[in-house]
């Protein structure tokens, strides 16, 4: 298209205008700024008051600032200009045949021009009680107003959002002294703008500061006393006390009035790139239009807009061809900043550079070396400069090396090309450890000194051998002092991290970390959340360690764990119920078969640790055949999990000539004392009641072998592809010895195994002295750990099956309830 | 993109490292996943090396692990990383206004025999 031509009719041509906000006044000031002669503008404003910053608003709430100091235009710029300002009498009708819009006052102005700028409204979600009195949105001063006047009275205030407008309310509402809680939809706050790393340390802080922050919170309804707003209940049945609540869920574009005009409207109202509509008389620019399918809610592309709008509109066209935005939370002394793409992926690059102490992360994604987005939390200093990068395109692989360190380093000369030359700049007192107190000048002489790998200085000096955030400064001076003479240190936990399995699980508990998040954060993870390796052995270790307060994370689990199932090669699942001691019943065996039946099984099978294994079960059955085996009696054999499977027994003295105890009776009491168990790697127990070794008790995790005068106890075997026979541990006189020590030695092992390592590897990594030293150097060793264990288990022993049966993460074994209609549609489009 | 695009539901039926499946009449199973960045992607829910269901795989970054043999899988390709070789077609997805889409087109396209290798 071309520039508006002027209408030749020897008069300044007529330009209305519908909205006072800031899209509105802005388009205007930019032509103005152009032409200050051609039109003659009315502004039509819905509020009645002149234009000010609405974004500015969450500090005026916040008692940051007053209305004035976020005006805009005062009455005199108005009249300076001699704009017509019709406030507080919206428009509510276009005749764009006969050229004039009506507001509701019925005052009718004709335009040559109109602008549309009518930006966009608050999102209500529609629950019942969302009308009441109390109930309030976000959006301009009279909301402001409300808040104020709830806040005066104090009590509880809950914030339905936890995106950037929700918690700049809530920040305001709790600076006001209201008792805040921010409901969230999703698991991450603003998880638009931020991952999930970021939002947790959002989430954090904003707890510190005594805020209650519940994700995963889905609003059924707001409830009423004496009509006005009194709380609001969740899905999942809690109630939360309210006074005031703010929906803060989000906006869409106001597109009422044009849509009845006849304008084209999709999602907002269509513009080209000039921020013309369908029709060419008439523009609109804001939060009300959708431009190249994309609608903003930001106030940085609508500048952007008002230039390219203004250049058209003055005979100068250069064309809006979309932004890049970025976003910053107003809430004081939290900072924070996201723009562009920051989902990653495979294609990109991310760097993430976490300091715990200092409460920083940062992550920038770069991808075909150039800057795709960021992440940035604690320290937003270089946010305009990422950005900057970002909207320009600019190739950043000369300064890649350096790139998460800011703006200063990265362009601080030279840096870029040696990544070392920071830490070989620094001074010998210089500080590398602030968690040891260890200089520059300790480290180097504890190199100089035969140090040659992280872990030897690590155990020598003591820098980064706590946090860990030092880390890179260590490896930069080893490599500085001894090239390529680094020695590897020992095996790190996945590509994710510089720390082994063993430095995780102990920082974990020297740290007191007890979400994954949190993990990844404060030992400086390196992607944003995880792999396919760490996550489950996070998840495990954190489980370990914190029984009981640690929350699983299921995304975190392998499918057979999450399915409480055996996935097979064609996609469907196993079943085994668990058979104490593996002993069955009659019962038992007609329900198995019954259900065997009932779910089409395609093959029953005894497993190699004695149990019935039901193949060819669809996950979408799963629940239902649960339910039946539970019906008759029995649990989940945990044949999928990293766990205790099962105890074999043979048949022992109740029955066998040869049978020396009561092998079955043992193998039951083990069983129930340890199923349900998470373990670093599946885990076996066998019984044997005699000499004999009928239950095969050499060749399982943990084995005994009763003899005439007690219990032999066996550790370590694997009759896997490496064959390996147990060694025996001690022998006692007791049953509850032998259960005792049992437990004893699966909780060191549960404690001290890296996950996925089984008991064999495991004992010959640290040797079986190491075993026994652990179980009995200390007369109680046996006594703690076994209670450690036993403490654990009041935990973990609850049927998953009986849990799922019940309805429990339904939709993990259905198809999107709202696609059952959808093959059919389908069909139809493909005829 | 151009083209008719269906309505398969709110995004919150899937919440973020999930994924839940959409059956095909006639055609392939779509797995359709929320990563924990918050994007969402669909593909045809079959790894490329042994048929593995990939909405039962772990997510992680825009890559899920099939439960089968531990291949990765980018969402936003369809392609294995690493090593390994392969490629699972992918359904375009678009999120608006709180709903997930797909490219109708592309969804009558996983149904055909010739489209579901």
């Amino acid at each position: 298209m071309t520039a508006l031509h002027p209408i030749p009719t020897g008069r300044p041509e007529k330009l209305v205008v519908i909205g006072n906000g800031m899209a509105g006044c802005r388009a205007v000031e930019e032509i103005l700024a152009r032409d200050s002669k051609r039109y003659k503008v009315t502004i039509f404003g819905a509020e009645p008051r002149v234009n000010y910053n609405r974004i500015m608003l969450s500090p005026v709430l916040a008692g940051e600032k007053a209305f004035d100091d976020i005006v805009i235009n005062s009455a005199d710029w108005y009249t300076d200009n001699a704009i017509t300002l019709i406030s507080g009498d919206p428009v509510v009708s276009i005749d764009r045949a006969k050229q004039t819009v009506t507001a509701q006052s019925g005052r009718t102005e004709p335009y040559d021009r109109l602008l549309i700028a009518t930006g966009s409204d608050p999102f209500i979600i529609p629950v019942p009680g969302k009308d009441l009195p109390g109930v309030v949105t976000f959006r301009d001063l009279d909301d402001v107003d409300k808040m104020l006047a709830a806040a005066e009275k104090g009590g509880h205030a809950v914030v339905i959002g936890g995106g950037l407008l929700g918690l700049e309310a809530a920040h305001g509402l709790a600076l006001r002294g209201m008792d805040v809680t921010v409901l969230h939809l999703m698991p991450t706050l603003m998880e638009r703008q931020l991952d999930e790393a970021a939002g947790w340390l959002l989430k954090s802080e904003l707890e510190r500061r005594g805020q209650t922050i519940l994700t995963g919170a889905d609003t059924a309804a707001i409830l009423e006393k004496d009509g006005h707003v009194a709380g609001v209940r969740l899905k999942d049945g809690k109630d939360i006390p309210a006074d005031i609540v703010v929906m803060a869920v989000g906006i869409r574009p106001s597109t009422g009035l044009a849509r009845l005009a006849g304008l084209e409207v999709e999602r907002g109202i269509l513009v080209d790139d000039h921020m013309l509509t369908s029709d060419p008389a008439i523009m609109a620019v804001g939060e009300c239009v959708q431009h190249r399918g994309q609608c903003y809610g930001l106030v940085a592309p609508l500048w952007e807009m008002c230039r390219s709008l203004a250049d058209a509109a003055t005979g100068a066209p250069s064309g809006y061809e979309g932004s890049v935005t970025s976003t910053k939370l107003k809430v004081s002394g939290i900072d924070l900043f996201s723009a562009g793409d920051f989902s990653g992926g495979e294609d990109c690059e991310d760097i993430v550079m976490r300091d715990a102490s200092r409460g920083l992360y940062k992550r920038v994604i770069v991808k075909e070396n150039r800057l795709v987005g960021a992440v940035l939390y604690g320290d937003t200093a270089d946010g305009n400069w990422y950005f900057d990068l970002l909207k320009r395109g600019e190739d950043v692989s000369d300064i890649r090396e350096a790139l998460i360190f800011g703006q200063a380093f990265a362009m601080g000369g030279g840096a870029s090309n040696d990544p070392h030359a920071a830490v070989a700049a620094l001074s010998d007192d210089a500080e590398i450890c602030g968690c040891n107190g260890v200089t520059k000048g300790m480290v180097v002489s504890t190199i100089n000194g035969g140090a040659c790998s992280l872990d030897a200085v690590r155990s020598q000096c003591k820098a980064s051998a706590s946090c860990g955030s030092c880390t890179g400064l260590v490896e930069g001076l080893l490599a500085i002092a001894l090239g390529d003479e680094v020695k590897a240190g020992p095996k790190t936990l996945c590509k994710c991290t510089k720390f082994s399995h063993d430095d995780v699980r102990r920082l974990i508990l020297e740290k007191e970390l007890k979400a994954i998040p949190q993990v990844m954060q404060e030992l400086h993870w390196t992607t944003p959340d995880g792999c396919a390796s760490c996550r489950p052995a996070l998840n495990y270790y954190l489980l370990c360690a914190w029984p009981g307060v640690y929350v699983d994370d299921q995304r975190s689990r392998f499918v057979n764990e999450r399915m409480h199932a055996n996935i097979q090669k064609d996609g469907t699942y196993s079943v085994v119920p668990r058979m104490w001691g593996g002993v069955t019943t009659p019962n038992e065996l007609r329900a198995i078969a019954d259900a065997a039946d009932k779910y089409g099984a395609r093959m029953v099978k005894v497993t190699g640790g004695q149990r019935l294994d039901l193949f060819g079960i669809s996950k979408e059955d799963l629940p239902d055949i649960w339910a039946d085996l539970n019906a008759a009696g029995m649990v989940s054999g945990h044949a999928y999990g990293k766990s205790l499977r099962t105890v074999k027994t043979c048949v022992g003295s109740e029955w066998c000539r040869f049978g020396t105890q009561d092998s079955t009776g043992l193998g039951i009491k083990t069983e129930q004392m340890t199923w349900g168990s998470w373990m670093p790697h599946k885990f076996k127990i066998a019984v044997s009641g005699c000499p004999r070794n009928c239950a095969e008790a050499t060749i399982k995790d943990f084995g005994v072998i009763c003899v005439d005068s007690g219990y032999e106890l066996h550790v370590g075997g694997n009759g896997g592809i490496h064959l390996r026979g147990t060694d025996l541990l001690c022998k006692v006189a007791t049953e509850q010895e032998a259960l005792d020590v049992c437990a004893a030695f699966i909780q060191l092992y549960r404690e001290q195994a890296w996950y996925l390592e089984r008991t064999a590897p495991w004992i010959e990594r640290v040797g079986l002295d190491h075993v026994k030293a652990g179980l009995f150097d200390d007369p109680e060793a046996v006594q703690h750990l076994a209670a450690r264990f036993r403490y654990s288990q009041s935990f973990m022993q609850d049927d998953p099956w009986a849990r799922r049966a019940k309805g429990e993460d339904a939709e993990l074994h259905q198809h999107l309830a709202e696609f059952r209609p959808f093959p059919t549609m389908i069909k139809e489009a493909a005829e | 993109m151009i083209g008719d695009w269906l309505d398969i539901g709110p995004v919150t039926q899937i919440s973020p490292g999930n994924a839940r499946t959409l059956p095909v009449q006639g055609g392939e199973e779509i797995a359709i996943f929320h990563t924990m960045g918050g994007e969402f992607f669909a593909l045809v829910n079959k790894c490329p090396h042994k048929h593995g269901p990939l909405s039962q795989g772990i997510v992680h970054g825009t890559v899920v692990t099939c439960p089968l043999h531990s291949w990765n899988i980018s969402l936003k390709t369809g392609h294995a990383l690493g090593d390994d070789k392969g490629c699972v077609p992918t359904v375009p997805l678009k999120v608006d206004a709180g709903r997930l889409y797909l490219l109708r087109e592309a969804v009558i396209g996983a149904m055909a025999p010739e489209r579901a290798a």
